[in-house]
């Protein structure tokens, strides 16, 4: 009998319809956390110098989105509307925390590298801002999309951010990881050496491009083009 | 004294939470449109901050440690723990404020609830743990933190007050123009990084 009423709420809401893949893509573009919502930009900017530890944190952002907003949904006709808050919070810490132990297990220099950042997803106003707007009003399975959308969302950017600053700032790309590629600066170590090369011994690695600053700048010239490309997003104020 | 001093200095001017770190950017961005709101929220930080710093400072200290109440190493409580703490303070606070002040309760309006969520108040809490600072440290970074980002929203706000009657690319407007402003803000602060602390604290 059970069975019998799940099988109909499925035909009735397919499971990847229309909706649910722009629940998907809408934060990928019109709809994204960071250029657009302007949430989450706290936590994670300072991360993005390097592509290695910005891929830790978004997909961290992505598994703790997606299953807050699950949990949240399953849970949310039981959450009176006065201590909405601390429960979100509460389920929020304790993904984060099963993140934390498991990055500290597996991978330990990241783990280190990241310190606190880690810790800072919980404030991440994305997660938060999700499951206030959508989670607590929706079905599970919708939530569970509208988090992995979201993530993705941020991620997206985040990983755009940190390919820039990594190739301009330090001339490599996954530095740390086993795919570590090193395109240009000053040592043998590099596919090209400034120092002995004929064609690029004028070039060096813009500095500028490690500070915390040039994350804002990426940001703004990307809320740019894409407000600029899409009217419909540019705010009058 | 001098160790207070100290790190007042570092957190609020060298390392400071909005410019360095990138924290509490969300309210940093959504309140600054006007000097009156930011300055509100601002002061608010501050004593949240103040507040939270000791007080997590202490449970980490008596409660999760290894030698602490227990006897058992509860580290991985932490999270948890700190933003509970820091979610009934700011609970408080608004009652406080709502009896003692309600013009101010009012004027505050929406961005006291909001504090729960900003990224500075609970980066302030795990920097402490992360840097090892002793209690008087902590009071110290919390204060200092705290003044930090109340200059940082005051700036940006009064810049993009002035802003508003600049010819900017109507893409760039609002948003835009305000992530590219902290950017300049946050070389102009590292300026700052030349100030040597500790010949404060030794005078």
């Amino acid at each position: 009998m059970a069975a019998n009423t799940v099988q109909e709420a499925k035909v009735q809401e397919p499971l990847f319809g229309k909706k649910e893949r722009k629940l998907l893509t809408d934060p990928l573009s019109d709809n994204n956390p960071i250029t657009v919502q302007v949430l989450g930009i706290c936590s994670a900017l300072a991360v993005t110098s390097l592509v290695l530890p910005s891929l830790v944190i978004s997909i961290a952002v992505v598994f703790v989105c997606a299953f807050s907003s699950l949990i949240t949904s399953l849970v949310r006709n039981a959450i009176p509307s006065q201590v909405r808050m601390i429960v979100q919070l509460v389920i929020i810490a304790s993904l984060v925390t099963v993140v934390e132990l498991a990055l500290k297990a597996f991978n330990y220099p990241v783990y280190k590298q990241l310190s606190v950042y880690i810790g800072l997803i919980i404030t991440n106003c994305i997660v938060m801002g999700r499951l206030e707007a959508f989670a607590m009003a929706n079905k599970p399975w919708r939530s569970f999309l509208d988090g992995i959308g979201n993530g993705l969302g941020y991620g997206a950017i985040l990983i755009i951010v940190a390919v820039i600053r990594e190739v301009f700032g330090k001339g490599s790309l996954f530095a740390g990881s086993p795919l570590e590629m090193k395109f240009i600066g000053a040592s043998d170590d590099y596919m090209i050496n400034t120092l002995t090369s004929d064609w690029f011994g004028w070039y060096s690695n813009n500095n500028l491009m490690v500070l915390p600053a040039a994350a804002m700048f990426i940001i703004g010239i990307l809320i740019w083009i894409q407000r600029s490309r899409n009217p419909k997003l540019v705010d009058i104020s | 004294m001098g160790e207070f001093i100290n790190t007042f200095i570092q957190a609020a001017f060298v390392e400071n939470l909005v410019l360095a770190y990138f924290l509490g950017m969300c309210s940093y961005l959504a309140v600054s449109k006007t000097v009156k709101t930011a300055f509100g929220l601002g002061l608010a930080v501050i004593f949240v901050l103040v507040v939270t710093m000791p007080i997590n400072w202490l449970i980490n200290e008596y409660l999760l440690s290894e030698n602490g109440l227990f006897g058992v190493d509860l580290v991985f409580l932490r999270l948890i723990l700190f933003i509970a703490v820091i979610a009934s303070m700011v609970q408080l606070v608004e009652m406080i404020v709502e009896k003692v002040s309600p013009s101010l309760y009012n004027s505050l309006g929406i961005f006291l609830p909001l504090i729960t969520v900003n990224c500075a108040i609970l980066g302030g809490s795990l920097f402490m743990v992360a840097r090892e600072y002793n209690f008087n440290e902590s009071i110290a970074f919390g204060l200092g933190g705290g003044f930090g980002w109340f200059l940082a929203i005051i700036a940006i706000a009064a810049i993009r007050e002035k802003i508003r009657y600049s010819n900017v690319p109507p893409a760039l407007r609002g948003l835009g123009m305000a992530f590219i402003l902290t950017g300049l803000m946050g070389i102009a602060f590292m300026s700052l990084m030349g100030i040597d602390p500790a010949a404060f604290a030794a005078k």
